[in-house]
Parts: C-alpha cells; sequence; structure tokens
C-alpha cells in the first residue's frame, strides 16, 4: 500500500492488525510517540487526511491512500509553526514526552476553540506542566494577535503589577562587542532543546532504532503468591523467531535491589532478577528475546509453569500480625531487612520526652488517622532500555533513567563487570518523578545482550507500568498533637505504617524520609515517632515525588488544620507559633539535630505572607450558584531539604574549545526538570559567555566522571554547583592565561564570548588556550573539573493555600482559587521554576482528589489505563498563583535552592483542609474524591 | 497497539463478507479494538468499508444512523425544524471520555455493541426510544430497543456473527423538549452517571439513567413525575454498581440529584408555550 507522511510518499506493507503509530515509527517517523498505545494520553496524535487521530488506536491497514501530518510536518527545528513557536515561547512542556501530539492537536484548533479548550484537549494528558503554559501557547499558537497573558502575581512582592524581569520577552540577553554576556542566571532563559522538543526530534530512549535490535517481553505472575515447582519453556524456545529465554535458572544469583542510592547499602538486597517465587501478581517470572513483540509474546504464552499456591497477605496491618504469611522469611538485617519474621522491612520507634504525660497535660489536644493511596507516575515515556556491544566490547545500555550511574554500579555489581566495561546513558528522559530511579527493565536487557552478544531492547506496556513498575507508598499516618491554650505545640506523636508490596525498593528511605521534616518542621518539647514499613503481596511501593514526605504531611498538616480550629487560631498563625526559624535546632523524631542539615536560608516567614496575602486579596473567582456549594479556605506548608542526606556526589567537567565553545560534561539526568537550561545558565553565566555557546554532554557514564542521579531535586543544587564551581575553576585558568600573555593585572582582565580583554587588547581563545600550562589541556582545548559531594544540605520551604467550593449533593470539589508561595532561595530560571512548582500543584491535585490505583482484595490491579486511572486533564487543574520568596542560600549555586519534588508536598493538606471548612466534615482518606465526599455527607 | 494475535484483515464490502470464520471479529471505527490486547483474535473484518450511509432521514420522519456512522458526524447533525431534541447529540458525545480526535474514528455502532455502562451513544439511544437492526448471519434481520440490548458492563444480547446495521430514532422523540446531565468522578472524566430526561409532545416524560447502572433504566410517565416520584423511581432503579469510576451508593445519589435538576429544567420549558 502506498500513503503520505508529510508530503512523502510511503510503500509499506502493515501487518495486519498494525496499528497506524508503530507503522510512522518503522518507517523512521519517531516523532510519534508512545504514552498509552491505547488511545487515552494523545501522545501519538497526527493528523489523517485533515482530522486529528490518535495514531496509536488506528488500524494501519486503512492507511491506502492516505495523507499523514506529523508534528515533524508542522514544522521542523529550522522553520517552526507558529504552535510549535508559541510552545517554545511560552514553556509549553518539560519533559517534552507529550508535546508533540499536543501541538499537533493543538494546531487543529482555531481561537474560537478557546472557550472550549479543556474539552477540546482532554485527549491530550500532560503530567509535568499544570497546563497553565500549555493554555498560554495554544492561545498565543492559535492567534497572532493573542498576546500571552502576562503571568498573573509572579513575583517575591506579590504584586499583581510588578514589572518582573520573568516575562521579558527577551530571554537570551543581547551580547556586544567582546565584552562579558549580561549573566543569564535568574533569566527565562529557553530550554536548549526547546525547538527540537517542539518538532519530536529530540530523541527520547526508543527513538534512535538499534539495528537488529531483538525485542524482549517478560511473563509474570498469574498469582500473588506462588512458588514455582517446574517451568517449561520448550514450546516456546522451539518457536521460529525465539532466540533465548530466561527463568530464575539464568540470572545471577546475586540479590539486589531495584531502588538505586547513592549507597549500594541503604536499599535492602531482596529481589533476583527472575525467582521461583512470585510475591505479587504480575511479577516477571520470565523472559523472552525474538525477533519481533509478535513472536515474543507468543512465545510468553507457550511457557508451562507448574504453579504451589502459597497463602498471601494484602492487608499490612494484618502482614504484621502474627501468623501472617511471610513474604522474605530469609532475609536479614544484613540485607536490610529489620524483622523478615513480621515481614516489618523497616522500623523506626524514638521520640524524646514522655509523649503520653505531655498529650495528657496538654490544654488542647487532637487526633487523627490519615490514609494516602497508591499512586501511578504516570510519567508519560514508559520504562525501557537497548543494549548492545560496542565496537571495543563493551556494553552498552540506553535507558530511560534519573540514575544512569547508578544502573552501571549495579549491573556492574550483578555481572561481575568492571565499569570500564560498561557504559550506561540515558537521551530525554520523558518523565520520571521518582519512577526511574530504580532498575526495572536494565537489568534483563543486560543479561539478553551479555547472553547473546545481540542488541535487545526492552520497552515496557503502560499496562507494565502498572503492574510491575512502582508506586507511591500508600501508608496510614495517625498524628497526636497536643498544645496550650495559645496554640503553641507540646506535644507531637506521629505513627506511621507504610505498605512496600512485595518488595522492599525504596521503602526504608521512603519511610524515614518521610517522617523527618514533617515533624521537624514544627517545634515541639515532646515527640515521638513510630514507623514502621511493611511487605504485602501487593505491587511494590516505590521512590515517588516528595519520597514519604507528602504522605506524612497529610496527617500532621491536617492534624495541625483541626488544631487551629479547635483553638480559633488562624492557621497562617499557628504555623507561625510552632514553625522551626533559623535560631531553633531542626528535630524530628530523634531528640539530636542532623549534623549536615544546615540554615543556608529562610523563607517560610515570607512563604506563609505570601499565600495568605493571596488568599486574602482574592482572585474575583465566584462559587457556583446555590446553597448546596459551601466554600472553604485551607492551607498546608511543608520543609525540604534541598538534598538527599548522606552525600549525593556530581563530578563534571568544562571544556573551552579554541572557537569559543564550551564542551560541559555532566552526569545527571534532563526529564522535564530543566537542569540542562539551568546547567548552561550557570556555566555561562560563570564564563561570561552566551549560552548557545554551553554544549552539555549529559547522563552518559561516558560523559562525566560521576553522578548520583537526578533525584531529589539535586539537579540543581549538586550537579548545578559542581558545574558552576568547574565553571569558575576553568574562568580562573583562562584568565591566568591572559595575565601571562598580557602582563596586566587579574582585575584588568575580562572574560567574555570571543576571549580575554586585557590592556584594550582582544586575546584570542587559541592564544589564551595554547598559554595555558600543560596539565590543564586537553586535546585542543583547556579543562577544569568542579565536584560537589552534598555533605552538607540546606532547608527550602513550601506552602500552599486553596480556596473551594464543594457541592454537597454530589460531592465535586471545585478550586476556586490555588496559591503557592516556595522559597527556593535564588530563583535562577524562573519560568523554569514557576513550571516545577506549578507541575507540582497539579499532580499534588490529581493525588488529592483523582488518582487512585485501585486493587481488587487479591493483589490484581482494576484500573491499569489511563481511562479509569484518572491522571488530570487539562479541565483539572487550575492556574495556580506562584510567588517567591526573596531569599539567596549559603550552598546553593548563586544561593539557590531544590525546587522540584517539593511544591507538591503541601497540597493534599491543603486541599483537605478546605474541604474540611467548607463544608465541616474532615476527610481522612485520600483521594478526597467525590464519591467519597459525598459519603462524608451522606454517611 | 499492535494487535500481534492478529493475522488477517479483510475489508467488507457486501453482507456476505460479514460472515466471521474462527478467530475472526467485526471492527468498527477501532478505537477500542485497537485500545486493549486482543490475544484470542486473529482475524479483523472491517466494516468501514461497507459504504453505509451516515446519517438518513427516511420517509415516515425519524433519523437512521448508520452502524459506521463516527461519533464526530453525529455529535455535528444538521439542526431541523421541530427537533427539539437536537442538542442530545452532542451533550451525548461530550460524555464520552474519548477525546474529539476519537470522535473522528469512533463509530455509533461499535459504542452500542462495545456496551460499556458508560457508553454515552446507549445514553442517547435510550433517552430518544432508539431501536436497533440487527443482521444475523443467516440472512435474517430483527429490530430491538437499543436499552435492551444490554445485559452488563461490555455485555449485550447480541449473538455470535450478529451485526448492528442502524440505529433509528423515532420523530416523536426527536421532538420532544429534553435534559442531560453527566457527572463523573473527574469533571470531564469517563462518565460515572448519565441522566436524560424528555417531554414529548403529548405531555408524556421519559427519564433514563444509565452509566450509574449495568444496563439502562427508563422511566417513563404519562406526565412529568412530581419530584417525590421521580426520585422514589431513581433510587429504587437496578443496577447501580462499584468500579473504580464512581461506588455504587454514590451513584445512585447523584443520580437522584441530576434528574431532579433535570425534571425541574423541563417543567419550565414544559410552561413556555410552543
Amino acid at each position: 500500500m502506498r500513503f503520505t507522511v508529510n508530503g512523502a510518499p510511503v510503500e509499506a506493507e502493515p501487518r495486519a492488525g498494525q496499528a497506524l503509530r508503530t507503522l510512522l515509527r518503522e518507517t523512521g517517523h519517531t516523532e510519534v510517540k508512545k504514552g498509552c498505545d491505547a488511545g487515552d494520553c494523545g501522545a501519538c496524535a497526527v493528523i489523517l487526511d485533515g482530522e486529528p487521530i490518535h495514531s496509536c488506536i488506528y488500524p494501519a491497514q486503512r492507511m491506502d491512500g492516505r495523507e499523514v501530518t506529523t508534528v515533524l510536518g508542522l514544522g521542523t527545528p529550522d522553520d517552526l509553526h507558529p504552535m510549535q513557536e508559541a510552545f517554545v515561547e511560552h514553556f509549553g512542556f518539560q519533559c517534552g514526552f507529550c508535546t508533540a501530539g499536543m501541538i499537533v492537536t493543538a494546531s487543529t484548533l482555531d481561537e474560537e476553540s478557546l472557550d472550549d479548550l479543556p474539552r477540546l484537549m482532554k485527549g491530550n494528558l500532560c503530567r509535568c506542566t499544570g497546563y497553565r503554559s500549555v493554555t498560554e501557547s495554544i492561545a498565543a499558537g492559535v492567534s497572532e494577535s493573542a498576546r500571552p497573558g502576562r503571568a498573573v502575581n509572579l513575583g517575591s512582592t506579590g504584586l499583581d503589577d510588578r514589572p518582573s524581569p520573568v516575562h521579558s520577552p527577551v530571554h537570551e540577553p543581547e551580547t556586544s562587542g567582546h565584552a562579558p554576556a549580561e549573566p543569564t542566571a535568574g533569566r527565562s532563559i529557553h530550554p536548549p532543546a526547546a525547538k527540537r522538543v517542539v518538532t519530536g526530534s529530540e530523541p527520547y530512549t526508543f527513538d534512535e532504532p538499534v539495528d537488529g535490535a531483538l525485542t524482549l517481553r517478560v511473563l509474570g505472575s498469574p498469582h500473588a503468591h506462588a512458588r514455582i515447582l517446574s517451568i517449561d519453556t520448550s514450546a516456546a524456545e522451539a518457536l521460529d523467531g525465539v532466540e533465548l529465554v530466561l527463568t530464575a535458572a539464568d540470572v545471577p544469583k546475586t540479590l539486589y535491589s531495584t531502588a538505586r542510592h547513592e549507597h549500594r547499602g541503604d536499599d535492602p538486597d531482596d529481589t533476583l532478577m527472575l525467582d521461583t517465587i512470585a510475591r505479587f501478581r504480575g511479577q516477571r517470572v520470565a523472559a523472552v528475546v525474538a525477533r519481533t513483540a509478535a513472536i515474543a509474546e507468543e512465545a510468553c504464552r507457550l511457557i508451562e509453569i507448574d504453579w504451589e499456591i502459597l497463602p498471601a497477605v494484602f492487608d499490612p496491618e494484618e502482614a504484621r500480625a502474627p501468623g501472617a504469611p511471610l513474604i522474605h522469611p530469609d532475609r536479614t538485617p544484613a540485607d536490610r531487612v529489620d524483622h523478615a519474621d513480621r515481614n516489618v522491612i523497616a522500623a523506626m520507634h524514638e521520640g524524646f520526652g514522655d509523649i503520653e504525660s505531655a498529650l495528657r497535660d496538654s490544654a488542647v489536644t487532637v487526633s487523627g488517622s490519615w490514609q494516602t493511596q497508591r499512586i501511578s507516575h504516570a510519567q508519560l515515556e514508559t520504562h525501557g532500555s537497548v543494549g548492545w556491544v560496542d565496537e571495543t566490547g563493551r556494553l552498552v545500555i540506553r535507558t530511560s533513567s534519573q540514575v544512569p550511574f547508578l544502573v552501571r554500579d549495579e549491573l556492574c555489581h550483578l555481572f561481575g563487570l568492571e565499569q570500564s566495561a560498561m557504559r550506561v546513558f540515558t537521551a530525554r528522559v520523558g518523565g520520571g518523578f521518582g519512577g526511574k530511579q530504580e532498575i526495572f527493565s536494565e537489568d534483563l536487557v543486560a543479561l539478553a545482550v551479555l547472553r547473546l552478544g545481540r542488541p535487545v531492547a526492552y520497552e515496557l506496556s503502560r499496562n507494565d507500568e502498572f503492574v510491575r513498575t512502582s508506586v507511591r507508598h500508600p501508608m496510614r499516618v495517625t498524628v497526636d498533637l497536643g498544645a496550650d491554650a495559645r496554640g503553641r505545640l507540646t506535644a507531637m506523636k506521629v505513627d506511621v505504617l507504610s505498605d512496600t508490596g512485595a518488595y522492599g525498593n525504596h521503602s526504608r528511605g521512603v519511610m524515614f524520609h518521610g517522617c523527618a521534616e514533617s515533624m521537624s518542621l514544627y517545634n515541639s518539647p515532646v515527640k515521638r515517632v513510630d514507623a514502621e514499613a511493611v511487605y504485602t503481596n501487593n505491587v511494590p511501593s516505590g521512590a515517588f515525588r516528595g519520597y514519604g514526605l507528602g504522605q506524612v504531611i497529610l496527617g500532621v498538616e491536617s492534624a495541625m488544620d483541626e488544631l487551629a480550629i479547635r483553638l480559633g487560631i488562624d492557621p497562617f498563625e499557628l504555623r507561625r507559633i510552632n514553625a522551626v526559624t533559623p535560631s531553633d535546632p531542626v528535630l524530628a523524631g530523634h531528640g539530636h539535630a542532623e549534623a549536615d542539615v544546615v540554615w543556608g536560608s529562610y523563607g517560610l516567614d515570607q512563604c506563609l505572607d505570601l499565600a495568605q496575602d493571596a488568599l486574602r486579596r482574592g482572585n474575583g473567582v465566584e462559587a457556583p450558584a446555590g446553597d448546596h456549594w459551601k466554600v472553604g479556605e485551607g492551607m498546608a506548608a511543608a520543609m525540604i531539604a534541598t538534598m538527599a542526606p548522606r552525600g549525593h556526589i556530581s563530578r563534571v567537567h568544562v571544556t573551552l574549545r579554541p572557537d569559543g565553545m564550551y564542551d560541559v560534561g555532566v552526569g545527571t539526568s534532563e526529564f522535564g526538570n530543566g537542569t540542562t537550561t539551568v546547567h548552561a545558565q550557570l556555566s555561562s553565566t560563570a564564563l561570561g559567555t552566551t549560552t548557545d555557546r554551553i554544549r552539555i554532554r549529559q547522563s552518559d557514564t561516558d560523559a562525566a566522571a560521576y553522578d548520583t542521579g537526578a533525584f531529589a531535586s539535586a539537579g540543581t543544587t549538586v550537579a548545578g554547583k559542581a558545574l558552576y564551581s568547574a565553571s569558575l575553576a576553568l574562568r580562573g585558568v583562562i584568565l591566568e592565561a591572559a595575565v601571562a600573555i598580557s602582563g596586566a593585572a587579574l582585575d584588568e582582565c575580562e572574560l567574555g564570548p570571543s576571549g580575554v580583554v586585557a590592556d584594550n587588547r582582544l586575546i584570542g581563545f587559541p592564544e589564551l588556550i595554547a598559554a595555558v600550562p600543560a596539565p590543564h589541556r586537553s586535546g585542543d582545548g583547556v579543562t577544569a573539573a568542579g565536584s560537589e559531594f552534598g555533605d552538607v544540605r540546606s532547608l527550602a520551604f513550601n506552602v500552599q493555600a486553596f480556596r473551594v467550593a464543594v457541592n454537597v449533593l454530589t460531592g465535586q470539589v471545585r478550586i476556586l482559587q490555588s496559591v503557592q508561595s516556595a522559597d527556593a532561595g535564588t530563583v535562577l530560571n524562573p519560568e523554569q521554576c514557576r513550571g516545577q512548582v506549578e507541575g507540582g500543584v497539579a499532580q499534588g491535585i490529581g493525588g488529592a482528589l483523582y488518582e487512585e490505583v485501585m486493587l481488587d482484595g487479591e493483589g490484581g490491579i482494576l484500573n491499569p489505563v489511563f481511562r479509569t486511572y484518572r491522571v488530570p486533564q487539562m479541565a483539572d487543574i487550575p492556574v495556580t498563583e506562584v510567588y517567591f520568596a526573596e531569599t539567596s542560600d549559603d550552598l546553593g549555586p548563586l544561593g539557590a535552592k531544590s525546587m522540584s519534588e517539593s511544591p507538591y508536598n503541601p497540597v493534599a493538606p491543603a486541599l483537605g483542609n478546605a474541604i474540611r471548612r467548607a463544608i465541616g466534615v474532615r476527610p481522612y482518606e485520600q483521594p478526597f474524591s467525590r464519591d467519597r465526599i459525598w459519603r462524608l455527607l451522606n454517611p | 497497539m499492535d494487535l500481534n494475535t492478529v493475522s488477517s484483515y479483510r475489508a467488507a464490502r457486501s453482507r456476505e463478507d460479514l460472515r466471521l470464520a474462527p478467530g475472526e471479529r467485526i471492527l468498527g471505527g477501532g478505537t477500542w479494538l485497537y485500545s486493549e490486547p486482543q490475544v484470542t483474535t486473529t482475524g479483523l473484518v472491517d466494516l468501514t468499508s461497507m459504504g453505509w450511509p451516515a446519517i438518513e432521514y427516511p420517509d415516515g420522519g425519524g433519523l437512521r444512523i448508520g452502524a459506521t456512522c463516527t461519533i464526530a458526524e453525529l455529535s455535528k447533525l444538521p439542526e431541523r425544524e421541530g427537533w427539539r431534541a437536537h442538542p442530545l447529540f452532542f451533550q451525548a458525545a461530550t460524555a464520552l471520555l474519548a477525546s474529539f480526535k476519537i470522535w473522528n474514528v469512533a463509530t455509533v455502532g461499535g459504542n452500542v455493541c462495545q456496551s460499556f455502562s458508560a457508553g454515552s451513544m446507549t445514553s442517547l439511544c435510550a433517552a430518544l426510544d432508539a431501536t436497533a437492526l440487527i443482521w444475523t448471519p443467516d440472512g435474517t434481520d430483527y429490530t430491538v430497543p437499543v436499552a435492551d440490548l444490554m445485559t452488563g458492563n461490555s455485555t449485550n444480547n447480541l449473538a455470535d456473527g450478529e451485526v448492528l446495521r442502524w440505529i433509528d430514532i423515532p420523530e416523536h422523540a426527536l421532538r420532544a423538549h429534553t435534559g442531560f446531565r453527566k457527572i463523573a468522578l473527574a469533571e470531564l472524566g469517563r462518565s460515572g452517571a448519565v441522566l436524560t430526561g424528555r417531554v414529548d409532545e403529548d405531555g408524556s416524560a421519559v427519564f433514563s439513567i444509565t452509566a450509574a447502572t449495568l444496563t439502562p433504566n427508563v422511566l417513563r410517565y404519562p406526565i412529568l413525575p412530581s419530584a417525590a416520584r421521580l426520585q422514589a423511581d431513581s433510587d429504587a432503579a437496578v443496577g447501580y454498581y462499584d468500579d473504580p469510576l464512581g461506588t455504587a451508593d454514590w451513584r445512585r445519589g447523584v443520580s437522584g440529584v441530576l434528574l431532579e435538576e433535570i425534571r425541574s429544567e423541563l417543567a419550565v420549558a414544559e410552561e413556555v408555550p410552543r
């Protein structure tokens, strides 16, 4: 059959059941993405004969004589379509994985569509942005005349009319002559990849096909807890096109954890690559490598297993009770499993002061028990990796990971390889949110490549994401607070039960971290924490934005709200009374301060004022008419350390080339966090050049010496700091060369984009490089290195406030006003940082009102697709007013702090508190979905 | 997604082509079929090549919707003198979780035959007393009210090899005043309840509860019922169910609330002289 794509003829013989999406990708059109493969997310949207469709659910057999336009047919990086330009200009993407389909859909709209935009865009899910920037992009894109709405209320003074450099249309400063370029730090520089992202031409993990790659598929356990008595793979192996079948007999006998941290000893060794015991439904028990996906899937169905069903437990309270089936009975504290004999993987029981008497003696006490749900990261790019052997015989893994160096190190550990025998890298990553701080595909791909010596690819489906990756830890959080009559806390007691599911993954870190800044935010003379993380036969839990804080903060901040109601004290004021200040020690459950946490800056006071002022001002949005709509306001605060404890390392280098370009090698990943932009800004600011002269090679074990990875919001505070320091070191080396050449004093030499001006003369880069001492030279350039070890951490703050209307007849919650104030230190890229806050709020709203991975009570997942797992659509997310505190941190580069995961943390309690104040009944179970709210009012 | 077990595809041109071999399935627009693995399916027979008209206006009045009429085509149905039910067509389409891009491909017949409780083409048909013409494999036809086709959430009375040919909506229903409400756990989410009401020119009233119940509940009254009567009948409707898109008690509760909103609206509309 013949059809055209972007005007070019294509001749193809699609398979009988093939979807258009894969046909397009197989013919080279990798700008067409896969988010769900089920018609729900829109990442694969194309225009077919003038009408937009979802290509993943369109029969390829119907294509004869048809015309397709993809996002790359609308415009190219050198010749953008107006809609593409608008998405660049308005920062309408973060990870960018949804963007191709978003832009294709938007390109079919006109100005009349804008009133109906949420409906028209409901088939395009964005997990990163929170949609405000998408909406502005579309509004600008559909009309030449539509001007970007000046962002509302952005700026630390909180004034609407503040002229702010944030909204300056000129993002890249002008350079004139040889003078140093104006510093780019603090300006809204566009992401370096922007024009490629909006044309679908920035390659993600599977967008550069590897010739001859075989396909790997896994067979999942049908049982929640069962032992394999025998496994017969002969029929699978006999199938034509099957190259390899892997079972437990084929994998390394080394236990490991899918979770990755700087120290491998942080996470429990409780996992085998393929096991003879299945501990949750969907756990992979065999893998097939075949010529095609169809053959691999068929072979999986031909594997016969004789199972011995074992008793299973799904409730964490039952799991730790005597007599419960034991899930990892052979593990010991040496494996980082504290009490395998009662399924408790981690336990913390500590405190200071006598909690019971303190509560008894308190003038006022409040108590409650909150339950959070399983949440899917729902990043648009699923997990997956492709591996091969390179020309030097090294094993190479290209993966979608936040932690390529940690993946390399663990795979080397598992397979007994030297680090030099392996390269791991990621291209742009299509979202992560913590879910890619784990090994879910790379291990099997590495094993298959090592066995076959041929390229192998394993791309997870959306169903796989729900069934066998990880979810946010569900927690039951019980909080007791005591206070005196004036609202000063006298006692704080927190009891946490965390369900880690069948494997430990991040359970230990999540539990400890969850109980840290949530409790240390407030001063109390007496504190007590009892927390346990428990194995069950449910799908494993893992790292998720906030890393446990969000769950425990729900309990603490909701209890604080209850206390405020009880005492008749304004909730902002109650925080002012009790929150830590730089003169206070930062104490969680244990009575001693963490030695590595320091006050590099403090902005909570500003955050409280900014949010409260915004709420008082209001925004003019009224509740729907009718007595059945009840209005309430709620707020919550959150604190977070600016990096992970116990070290987070980045070793980077910067090389000056004779043409004035700088090559940066940095290990951390770009997955929508905007790190790459900030890195270009930090480096160019230090080197007096423009961002387009900074070439960044990243997230590749070949590109940098080391990086712990992109988690704990470390992209700026760790990798960025290392890079800034390397850039300053390089600047020093260049200037010293200039001094040597010119004889001028150091402070008379100015480094600019074309070289150093000294003594009214421009010394060009080739001359400078030639004058640099040999130890600094590398190839034709000059290199300097920089490192950051994360030895000391500062603290950052977020305050969220909502005004909501609740329909007491239906349980609908309508957000009338949403405000978040953030203490990010120096804001290096205001638009990007704002986007991180907005995206965090949106994900927080999703978790607070909509999202829930539901189980059937026997370990099965009831809603493993986006049409039933409710990732927020454009219609679900209001515009959030974002305010930044004016602070500058002593630790972070140029005074910056972390601001990626923390905006998520106060959202759910702020919404719960607003709902409570609207309807007079407190919701305790997340999500506060319409049916649950309705039940509160119709018990 | 690719349907990797499918090894044959036939574009149907005649009724003869619709005789299915073992493993073959009828393919409408394909938007549902391609959205989930179909590992027991080995062949597809495409209906969209049959060339059926999307919309017909039979001589005796009413509206005939071809099974392969797309949701997009139906949502843009031209207005016609006296057809006060016209808004319902677009409203029903918007009750789908499916985006307008999917409307361009998904068919009305496919939505009905997939028979999800939340399928809003079923809601539309239940609201307007629509009947379906079914082709059987032996060459005979029969007609059945669409609301009676459903037997559960994605199950129906169609026998293997039976094909929905068209849907007829009677003239009297198209001339009625109608009301419509939809609610889901998210603003534009997959429906938890879809409620419709209509008052015909003879004053008789018909309300329907769909999506909230496994199969449609159609409530008929000689005149617009009282609030209490409608509430009681709504509460007594059968088949409210739990699933990830809502709990049974909430569905029952909001169905009553929203039906009453429709009833009040229709009462006002009926007071306005025609």
